[in-house]
């Protein structure tokens, strides 16, 4: 599904505030893979995620999507095999545009956009009942401006939106951590819940060890722009809140929100 | 005596049509501006120099001999090009939205000239020429422009309606968001930039005919007039409800916006008051009614804190 070859990226080169964030990366993920990516802050989990998405190019290696070289595409270009949703609840949707425009904007994610109107009346019926699925009564504001919602049904609707069109691969970054304890596990239970149903390959950055352990059947740390510990199935299963800490540890990222968590 | 005599209603009423189709001219200018300034959430200072452009095309070619549609029309593909220049300096060589549109209208100053075949102004005749509009029929002049404001009005409506339209507007609102549904912003704002100046040079145009001549500075401070458009019709439809807003409604607010603008000016003269100082009119102007919204909900928090 994902294949990531030695890429590295080098922020600020040739200057004092030079960071090489990812460093000769490499990473397969397989179909159906629900990965959780941990790390201490500056360890390059979102940069990983960055490079994924598009959000810049990386300075070498290749980076295959579904069979296709996306090495060299733009952000917009990748958007057809990606769902993404944010860390800020702001960022996945158009405040100012209605609920089922937004819906809308998502179901045509990688399509060519011309004249034809923006919702067909079938399509209606469809948002209403993905929206049931959410349980949040938003299906009866189909014609409500985003802007108005909490940060919690913001994302939960982004989280929808990423998912509306079956991507190749979603992408979560630390999607609940702007969220109260209460709305981040409906969030993440309704992530669990949308992924199963279609089996996404699910890429899911945390800094919330529980989460990272709870969720998904395979682990990645990193450390430094690498890969440290990638663990998966039984192994996974295995693995303990201390253990994950003595990996801290050993490498000397441990940070006080991890320990919180 | 006299200022009694120089205040007489009536003279005020004689001037109101006059007014009113001034402003719907200049409601036109303020759709195109709608796009950037709201739409695409792009400070675009193009205008300036694109309704210049519009009129001094309108103008030249009509007198080559050109009929005045056609030519208000090619004003309208000139204005186009204008936007995507804006877009090319924003999109590809990355400068900031301001200073892109700051650039095109500082060049557009020294195109606009050429366009005029190296004159200041150029004057058409309605004596000569057959014009769509021209101030010595007000009444006529005010059914083309709301015949304009109506068909654009209707395409904007339809438009950003438009899978397209809202991926423009999306691109408006959360340019990442844009982006990872596979909106190419780059795009969407060239065809924005485009849709907007193209708007405004058509209204250059019909100003133009309207007052009879074309002035290569005919532009300088529309932004102004056409901000003062829109936030004076937002004004009047928003009023105390912040709440949703038919997109059509605000288009139309603009214009009615232009009108109530050029209404305002037509008291400031007929109250006699200096027209030098004309421009330090409208600044405070646009300042008020940019100051309502804050201020009445300074109020009525101050209200609401009270009780």
């Amino acid at each position: 599904m994902l294949e990531i070859k030695n890429i590295s990226k080098t922020f600020n080169p040739n200057s004092i505030n030079e960071k090489r964030a990812l460093d000769n990366l490499s990473l397969t993920l397989n179909d159906g893979d629900f990965v959780t990516v941990i790390g201490g802050n500056g360890a390059g989990k979102s940069t990983l995620l960055n490079a994924i998405a598009g959000t810049w190019l990386v300075d070498s290696g290749s980076i295959v999507l579904d069979g296709e070289d996306v090495t060299n595409l733009a952000e917009h270009q990748r958007a057809k095999f990606l769902g993404r949703v944010f860390q800020d609840p702001m960022m996945g949707t158009a405040a100012n545009m209605q609920i089922e425009e937004n819906l809308a904007l998502a179901n045509r994610r990688g399509n060519k956009r011309g004249l034809a109107w923006q919702i067909t009346p079938g399509e209606k019926e469809y948002y209403l009942e993905m929206l049931k699925l959410l349980n949040l009564g938003l299906e009866n504001r189909m014609t409500t401006k985003v802007g108005l919602l909490s940060g919690g049904q913001r994302q939960a609707l982004t989280l929808l939106m990423a998912t509306l069109k079956e991507p190749k691969l979603l992408l979560l970054d630390e999607h609940t951590a702007a969220l109260d304890p209460k709305t981040a596990k409906i969030v993440l239970d309704l992530t669990v819940e949308l992924v199963k149903k279609s089996n996404l390959t699910t890429f899911m950055v945390t800094h919330n060890m529980r989460d990272a352990l709870n969720y998904g059947n395979r682990l990645i740390m990193m450390n430094e722009g690498k890969i440290i510990l990638d663990v998966s199935g039984k192994e996974k299963e295995k693995l303990t809140i201390n253990d994950l800490l003595e990996l801290f540890n050993k490498n000397g990222e441990l940070n006080d929100s991890m320990i919180l968590s | 005596m006299y200022i009694v005599y120089s205040l007489s209603l009536n003279s005020l009423l004689k001037a109101l049509p006059g007014n009113v189709a001034q402003g719907m001219l200049w409601g036109i200018m303020a759709l195109g501006l709608y796009i950037t300034y709201k739409v695409l959430n792009f400070s675009d200072l193009t205008v300036d120099g694109s309704l210049s452009t519009g009129a001094a095309v309108t103008v030249m070619l009509i007198l080559k001999g050109f009929p005045a549609i056609s030519a208000v029309l090619i004003a309208f593909v000139a204005g186009c090009l204008a936007g995507l220049v804006t877009g090319f300096l924003h999109t590809v060589l990355k400068i900031a939205p301001i200073l892109s549109g700051i650039l095109t209208q500082i060049a557009l100053y020294s195109i606009n000239l050429h366009i005029l075949g190296n004159k200041a102004n150029q004057s058409i005749s309605i004596n000569e020429h057959h014009l769509l509009l021209s101030l010595r029929d007000t009444g006529k002049a005010i059914i083309v422009a709301l015949i304009f404001a109506g068909i654009l009005m209707a395409i904007l409506y339809w438009f950003f309606g438009t899978e397209l339209g809202s991926s423009i507007r999306a691109t408006g609102n959360n340019e990442q968001m844009a982006k990872a549904q596979g909106i190419n912003i780059n795009l969407t704002k060239m065809i924005a930039l485009a849709l907007s100046n193209g708007i405004v040079a058509l209204s250059g145009g019909l100003l133009a005919q309207y007052q009879g001549f074309a002035d290569v500075s005919i532009g300088r401070g529309a932004i102004v007039i056409g901000l003062a458009a829109i936030i004076i019709g937002s004004v009047i439809v928003e009023g105390k409800r912040k709440k949703d807003h038919n997109f059509i409604l605000m288009l139309g607010s603009a214009v009615v916006g232009g009108i109530i603008y050029y209404i305002s000016i037509g008291v400031v003269l007929w109250l006699r008051l200096p027209t030098n100082d004309m421009k330090l009119f409208t600044a405070i102007l646009v300042a008020i009614f940019l100051s309502i919204p804050h201020l009445s909900l300074k109020k009525k928090e101050k209200k609401d804190a009270g009780n």
